[in-house]
């Protein structure tokens, strides 16, 4: 395969940025001035499909969750673009929307560093030769997105669409249902949205942070991506970092330990009871020599999903917590489905039993058996990311459930937060 | 390439006529709705037997919530996975 190496010529002198301080690099806040300072300018109208194989080389996944490959998405939307002058071309939207309370990076990147977001939303649309450009995000980033897109002729034709502050808003036929009808709800995927989305055209949904990686593997090519991380896990990450102390948004290296984001995050190892690694639909893990990867064995690799790393400090109990999780997660169920409809709150309802010590040997089994009968069976992916959820902490807090269903509980106050 | 059928959940309401109907294929949940005996839950296969049953379970829906997806007969494509 051939890609181009970079879009910057290398006499302009720009240097690509080393390490895994790069999507900040601009400094907070930083406007188009700063932002072409810092990482040289894009031609974005000398992009073209050969971006496409760029990514391919790179190596990039998505950053919303699902972790797909990036250029997987734009080359099936590439290739669903119907022939001929007249026929519809691809819509592009941004997904910036972060309903998951714990994740806040997303946010972060779009209120600092909007110029690469829409360097990448730019880029991305030329790949695709797309036409509609959309920036999806919460209300709370308008401002400033406003304010970049005014200092960039080349942005103009960007909309901006408002995400409401949902759990599933984020899922991606939400976002397209959001901008087409106002309502983000899910819908039933009989067709990819690369083929079909937004008024039946061909739709590329990409997170707003993998736009901002797109943006800068533009410039400084696929070998520079790879610099960093790991060879399954190439490339930067943000986490959202919460728990004890400030909430902190981390760049972090793909295959990073657990140990080291802790570190970084300046959290003390002996205050930790276990971590929630991906967000409410992720998966507890305590912290032994787990890395933050892609891909791997379960027994050594934590998916990162969406960045989430939620730190539950020691003296917590994990079943309470968890508990809380799915009372929220059942209450975000959209209520089209109906095993999510129902099969939430009944999962919900007997956590809760075993979160309050209720001395019922059964119900970890029919825990499990709901989670069975619940699996597979929805328009999107709440109900099976809820079952992972319950399934780690049965797994995770297998000592603590011993003990609350013996009546007592392991943690010293033996309260959640 | 085999045919499957496919749920569209955000219709579904459970009214039970599909398990009536492909009984080896659907079983029904602790609420009513259908619940494939194996494979995907979603996008379920069937079997030469079943295709009859199948056909007809698809103009019976009440709610409009199933079609064959793959085989020739129906839409094309499957749910995204992404």
């Amino acid at each position: 395969m051939t890609f181009r190496e970079t879009a910057v010529p290398e006499s302009t002198g720009w240097r690509a940025p080393v390490g895994t301080f790069l999507l900040f690099a601009a400094g907070t806040d930083a406007g188009y001035a700063r932002h072409v300072d810092t990482f040289g300018p894009l031609d974005v109208d000398s992009v073209g499909p050969e971006l496409i194989s760029v990514l391919e080389a790179s190596g990039l996944t998505g950053r919303g969750g699902a972790a797909f490959a990036s250029w997987r998405k734009m080359a099936a939307t590439a290739q669903s673009r119907p022939a001929g002058i007249l026929a519809p071309r691809p819509v592009v939207i941004g997904n910036g929307a972060e309903g998951e309370p714990l994740s806040f990076k997303d946010k972060t990147l779009l209120a600092e560093a909007p110029h690469l977001v829409i360097d990448g939303l730019l880029a991305a649309a030329r790949a695709v030769g797309g036409s509609q450009l959309y920036l999806y995000a919460g209300p709370s980033n308008f401002p400033a997105l406003e304010r970049a897109i005014s200092e960039r002729p080349a942005a103009r034709g960007i909309r901006l669409a408002e995400a409401p502050d949902r759990f599933i808003a984020g899922e991606a036929s939400a976002a397209v249902n959001a901008i087409a009808t106002g309502s983000a709800l899910p819908f039933d995927k009989r067709r990819r949205l690369s083929e079909s989305g937004l008024k039946n055209r061909p739709t590329l949904v990409l997170n707003v942070e993998t736009l901002a990686h797109i943006a800068l593997i533009a410039r400084y090519g696929a070998a520079w991506f790879r610099s960093v991380g790991s060879a399954v896990d190439p490339g930067t990450r943000l986490i959202s970092v919460s728990g004890p102390g400030p909430d902190q948004v981390l760049e972090v290296a793909g295959n990073v330990s657990l140990g080291e984001v802790l570190y970084l995050s300046q959290i003390d190892m002996a205050n930790v009871t276990a971590v929630l690694v991906g967000g409410y639909h992720g998966r507890w893990v305590k912290p032994l020599d787990y890395k933050l990867s892609i891909s791997g064995p379960a027994s050594h690799v934590v998916r990162p999903g969406a960045g989430v790393f939620h730190v539950l400090p020691a003296g917590y109990c994990g079943l309470e917590t968890t508990a809380g999780i799915v009372d929220y997660l059942a209450g975000e169920s959209a209520r089209q489905c109906g095993p999510c409809m129902f099969g939430l709150p009944a999962m919900a309802g007997v956590l809760n039993r075993i979160a309050y010590r209720e001395r019922d040997p059964r119900l970890v089994r029919e825990l499990e058996r709901l989670g069975r009968l619940v699996a597979g069976r929805g328009a999107c992916h709440h109900p099976d990311g809820t079952i992972q959820l319950i399934g780690s902490a049965l797994d995770v807090f297998s000592d603590e459930i011993k003990a609350h269903l013996a009546g007592t509980c392991t943690t010293v106050n033996g309260r959640a937060a | 390439m085999s045919r499957t059928l496919h749920i569209d959940w955000t219709k579904c309401d459970g009214r039970g006529l599909c398990t009536e109907l492909l009984p080896g294929l659907l079983g029904r949940d602790d609420w009513g709705y259908p619940v494939a005996r194996r494979g995907d839950r979603t996008d379920i296969a069937i079997g030469r037997d079943d295709a009859e049953a199948a056909d007809e379970a698809i103009k019976l829906c009440p709610k409009l919530a199933l079609r064959v997806v793959g085989g020739g007969a129906g839409s094309s494509g499957r749910p995204a996975g992404c």
